[in-house]
C-alpha cells in the first residue's frame, strides 16, 4: 500500500493505493494522526485505487473517525467499489461513516 | 519426488509483512482455476488475511522464531486453505464477536473472525500439533 495526502482548502484528502491491511494500517493511522495534531479536522479518505481492506484497516478508520469527532472534526469516505461496500455493509460500518460515490460529492458534503 | 497435492504449501515467519504475498499467491492460483472475480477480490483475500493475521499475532504472538504454515488446495469446486500456527488453539465460537452490535460498532478491534466466517463458506478450527484454521471458499 501507498498513500498520498493532499490538501484542498481546509479538507485533508487521503488517497489509499493497494490494500489497507494489518501490515500497513499503522502507517496510515500515524500519518492521519499527525495531520490531526497539525490541525486537520475534515478528512476524506478516497478509496478509488484501493484493493481490499481487512478488519485491522476497518478498525483504523473507526479509530480515526472517533478521534476526529472528539476534536470536532469528521472523517468521510469516497469511491468504495462494490467489494468495499459489501465489507462496510457486512460490518454495518456503512451506518457509521458518511460515504459518497465520488470525491467531488464528498468534498461538497463537508 | 511426488507432486504436492497443494497449490500453495509454504511456511512463513510470524511477521505480518508476509501476509500480502501469500494472499496474492493463493488468489493467483484461484484465478488460474477461473474462480469468480468477487471471490478473488473480496472473499478469498480478506478471509485469508484474517486467518494469517490471527495465526501470526495471536497464535504465535508475533514471535519470528515461530512459523505459520499455509497449505492451499484448489479444485473445480472449492478452495480449502489451512493456516497452522504454533499456538494452543482457541474456541472459534466463543471468540467470534458480533461487531455490528451497537455497543461494539465503534470498537477498533474484534471484526477479524466475524469477517472470516461471513466471507468463507466454512471455517473450522482444530488442534493438530499446533492450532489450525481451515477455510473453505466454494466457487459458487
Amino acid at each position: 500500500m501507498s498513500f498520498t495526502i493532499r490538501k484542498m482548502d481546509d479538507i485533508t484528502i487521503v488517497e489509499v493505493e493497494g490494500q489497507l491491511i494489518v501490515g500497513n494500517r499503522q502507517e496510515l493511522k500515524q500519518r492521519v494522526l499527525d495531520e490531526c495534531e497539525a490541525g486537520a479536522r475534515k478528512v476524506l479518505v478516497d478509496f478509488a485505487r484501493t484493493g481490499y481492506i481487512d478488519s485491522s484497516g476497518l478498525g483504523v478508520l473507526v479509530s480515526l473517525a472517533k478521534r476526529l469527532r472528539e476534536d470536532g472534526g469528521e472523517l468521510r469516505l469516497a469511491n468504495l467499489n462494490d467489494d468495499l461496500r459489501t465489507l462496510f455493509e457486512l460490518t454495518k460500518l456503512d451506518t457509521l461513516f458518511p460515504i459518497s460515490d465520488s470525491r467531488e460529492r464528498a468534498l461538497e458534503s463537508f | 519426488m511426488p507432486e504436492s497435492p497443494y497449490a500453495v504449501d509454504v511456511a512463513i515467519p510470524s511477521d505480518v509483512q508476509y501476509i500480502e504475498g501469500i494472499v496474492a499467491q493463493v488468489a493467483a492460483h484461484c484465478a488460474d482455476r477461473q474462480f469468480p472475480q468477487h471471490l478473488l477480490t473480496l472473499n478469498v483475500p480478506v478471509a485469508l488475511t484474517e486467518a494469517l493475521a490471527n495465526a501470526i499475532l495471536r497464535g504465535n504472538g508475533e514471535d519470528r522464531g515461530k512459523v505459520v504454515r499455509v497449505r492451499a488446495h484448489i479444485n473445480d469446486v472449492e478452495l480449502v486453505v489451512e493456516v497452522a500456527d504454533e499456538g494452543t488453539g482457541f474456541d472459534l465460537d466463543a471468540c467470534t464477536l458480533d461487531p455490528t452490535l451497537a455497543d461494539r460498532l465503534e470498537e477498533e478491534d474484534g471484526r477479524g473472525l466475524f469477517l472470516m466466517r461471513r466471507l468463507a463458506d466454512r471455517v473450522e478450527q482444530f488442534v493438530d500439533g499446533g492450532n489450525v484454521v481451515r477455510i473453505t471458499v466454494r466457487r459458487t
